[in-house]
């Protein structure tokens, strides 16, 4: 009878041991699949995104002859805008290759670099007048076509190119001369969009993507924060406050193209913001964030234990006092952790900033949160759209940036956990 | 107040009795020169629909420790929060009767919450520093009341009660150290500290040894003797021993009535009610 018991026993704790033994194969399992997922999401945005932080470009010798420009060095920046830079940018390369001689054949080899290099003669022209008559190297970027030929040529990748055979024949023998080459593009982090892919950047959207989360920081923390405390602290259990609370509750999961809709008609039309700028997105995102903050910060303050408050309030201090000088600062790093989920929430929304005009094409980099601008997300989708293969390497490179924005985020959710957990100490 | 309860009788018939060894004690008390501090009249507290405390009567004399003794559940530290209004803060509290601190009723209108609390100190049952240095945790009183008058004054006031409390030698090395890092016994004495650095007139003490070890039990109780001389202590306690080691008077709570006050020794070796004889000797709570 005795050992009978112990050879169940037995039996039971082998498989009791075989079952914690497959548990954890099971989650190892899902950690590997999980995880190779990613590797194979991020490796595959690395592969195709990684080229556009390289830009081809060709360095010209430009002649900036007077009567072919047209002007002088004299002229007013009026006058220089009228100025025909396309004649000396062409004229430089036509000297390059004296043997093309025929119309056709012309407009082939100019359509090899960029319509930038106009953009730079002129910015040039305007800055320096006193250069005009004389000749300028300057290095500007190729067409998007010869640049996507130039990298499949470095990394052997087959694909059908645009460029014609003639056009291919020149680019080969200015890299040959060591005067085409590819270098960073540190235009793609200062430029903002632009419908050529060599010339677009994505300093536009990330300009106008900090001025929008600043901007929904600004007023979903301090409101979050305040209506947390008021619900947690301060209110009584009544049925307004229920009410509340489950608005708060339903709120947080609400599509975000509604929220986008509420500010289309409300902040746009009732209050008349301007229309496609961080200031409205901000706001329509910090409505969006509200409830987030809310239900961090309240868990946050729930999670500090009582025996805090009773002591506060046994030493006489007010209820005010209580909140701020013990019940917050315990449930700070809870809310901050908070806060910066939502934000990071924020960050990838796109439905309510279409709604409210931010997928303009915006070509220039915002000043202020009340210039037009777009987003980092919206310029993924605008870029997403786009068929060039060119607009395909900077709508995976925008997603890299997307990316980091998102981990120095959570990094500093991390390091803000961290730093009130030891200041708490 | 009339009672409409089954026990109400019961009730009075202990008051009455247990007036008797009280009346000795005002007497006796009268030569020490100690008189009324806190009076507690016919006081009934409500959470909800249950009544937690039934017409509780007790005066509570200056410069002494007083024992609160009884059963759990009992009622004693109910009655305790009411006498620096910590009850408050729960919405379904209702209290009916009259509390006085040195004859103010302290459920006037005109008192001011914050001010009362600064006259009357709580020590709870689990330490409870704040999770600030040691430093700040004594001197967080004096700040919030503005008793310090600058930084030397609260300095001094900081040091002045650690040594109150017994506690200056052994921390005076890391006043700037969490509170969170001394052991359990001596976050009490801190706590206690910490009441005593606003100089109040009154310290409750609700089970202060309860979650401490017999070393720094003995180290509370000590603390207590010395403080007596200074502040009135009022000491919830679960053991009797503790009762009748610290205490000159006790008072034995049972089912939310006081059934019985008077001198520690009295209570102790000649009880009057029998409930008081039989949750002494160990028969029931």
């Amino acid at each position: 009878m005795h050992n009978e018991d112990t050879l169940n026993q037995k039996n039971r704790n082998r498989s009791r041991i075989l079952a914690d033994f497959r548990f954890r194969a099971y989650g190892i399992l899902g950690l590997v699949i999980a995880g190779s997922a990613l590797l194979f999401l991020l490796g595959n945005i690395f592969s195709t995104g990684y080229s556009a932080f390289q830009q081809t470009v060709i360095t010209l010798e430009i002649n900036l002859d007077e009567d072919r420009l047209g002007v002088t060095s004299t002229a007013s920046p009026e006058e220089m805008q009228e100025a025909n830079v396309a004649k000396v940018v062409k004229q430089s390369l036509y000297d390059l290759f004296p043997e093309v001689k025929k119309r056709k054949e012309k407009r082939d080899l100019t359509k090899l670099i960029s319509l930038g290099a106009e953009l730079d003669v002129r910015d040039m022209l305007l800055l320096k007048p006193e250069s005009i008559g004389s000749i300028i190297t300057l290095t500007v970027p190729v067409s998007s076509d010869a640049d996507q030929y130039y990298k499949a040529t470095l990394t052997g990748e087959q694909f059908k190119s645009r460029l014609k055979e003639n056009q291919k024949q020149w680019l080969q023998t200015l890299i040959d001369n060591k005067q085409v080459i590819i270098k960073f593009n540190i235009d793609f982090f200062t430029q903002a969009d632009s419908r050529y892919p060599e010339l677009a950047g994505i300093g536009g959207a990330v300009v106008g993507t900090i001025y929008t989360l600043l901007i929904c920081l600004m007023i979903s923390f301090p409101l979050g924060v305040a209506a947390a405390i008021y619900l947690e602290e301060f209110s009584r259990d009544s049925f307004m406050t229920r009410m509340v609370e489950a608005n708060i509750n339903n709120l947080a999961a609400v599509p975000s193209v509604i929220f986008g809709l509420l500010g289309l008609a409300v902040i746009l039309n009732i209050f008349g913001m301007p229309r496609s700028t961080p200031l409205a997105g901000g706001i329509v995102l910090a409505l969006m964030t509200l409830p987030t903050i809310i239900i961090a910060c309240r868990s946050a303050i729930k999670t500090v234990p009582p025996s805090i408050r009773e002591a506060g309030m046994a030493m006489g201090a007010s209820p005010i006092q209580v909140t701020f000088h013990h019940v917050m600062p315990a449930a700070m790093s809870g809310t901050l952790t908070g806060t910066i989920i939502g934000l990071a929430q924020a960050l990838g929304e796109t439905a309510p900033l279409l709604m409210i005009g931010m997928v303009a094409f915006i070509a220039s980099v915002p000043g202020v949160p009340t210039d037009p601008a777009t987003a980092l997300p919206v310029q993924i989708y605008l870029w997403a759209e786009s068929a060039e293969r060119g607009f395909v390497e900077k709508t995976a490179a925008a997603i890299m940036v997307i990316i980091v924005f998102l981990i120095v985020m959570n990094l500093l959710a991390v390091v803000i956990r961290n730093r009130t957990r030891i200041s708490n100490k | 107040m009339p009672n409409n309860n089954a026990s109400a009788s019961n009730n009075m018939n202990e008051s009455t009795r247990a007036s008797i060894p009280s009346l000795q004690t005002t007497r006796k008390s009268a030569t020490n020169s100690t008189q009324t501090i806190v009076r507690a009249d016919n006081v009934n507290v409500f959470y909800g629909n249950t009544q937690a405390l039934h017409d509780v009567s007790i005066d509570i004399q200056e410069q002494q420790i007083t024992a609160l003794i009884g059963p759990s559940g009992c009622g004693k530290s109910t009655f305790l929060r009411c006498i620096n209004r910590m009850n408050d803060v729960i919405d379904e509290c209702k209290i009916t009767g009259q509390i006085t601190l040195n004859k103010e009723d302290i459920y006037a209108p005109s008192i001011d919450v914050v001010s009362l609390r600064r006259k009357v100190g709580m020590v709870f049952q689990k330490p409870n520093p704040f999770p600030k240095s040691i430093f700040d945790n004594i001197a967080y009183g004096p700040r919030i009341h503005g008793i310090a008058e600058d930084k030397d004054d609260l300095e001094e006031i900081v040091v002045n009660s650690l040594n109150k409390a017994g506690l200056f030698s052994e921390v005076k090395d890391r006043l700037h150290n969490s509170a969170l890092g001394l052991s359990g016994g001596q976050q009490q004495r801190l706590c206690i500290a910490r009441a005593i650095a606003i100089n109040p007139e009154v310290l409750l003490m609700d089970e202060p040894c309860s979650a401490l070890d017999p070393i720094a039990t003995n180290h509370v109780e000590d603390l207590m003797w010395e403080l007596k001389e200074n502040y009135t202590i009022i000491i919830v306690t679960h053991s009797m021993q503790q009762a009748a080691r610290v205490s000159q008077r006790t008072g034995f709570f049972h089912m939310g009535s006081l059934v019985e006050v008077g001198q520690t020794e009295q209570i102790f070796q000649n009880p009057v009610d029998k409930r008081t004889h039989d949750y002494i000797t160990g028969r029931f709570g």
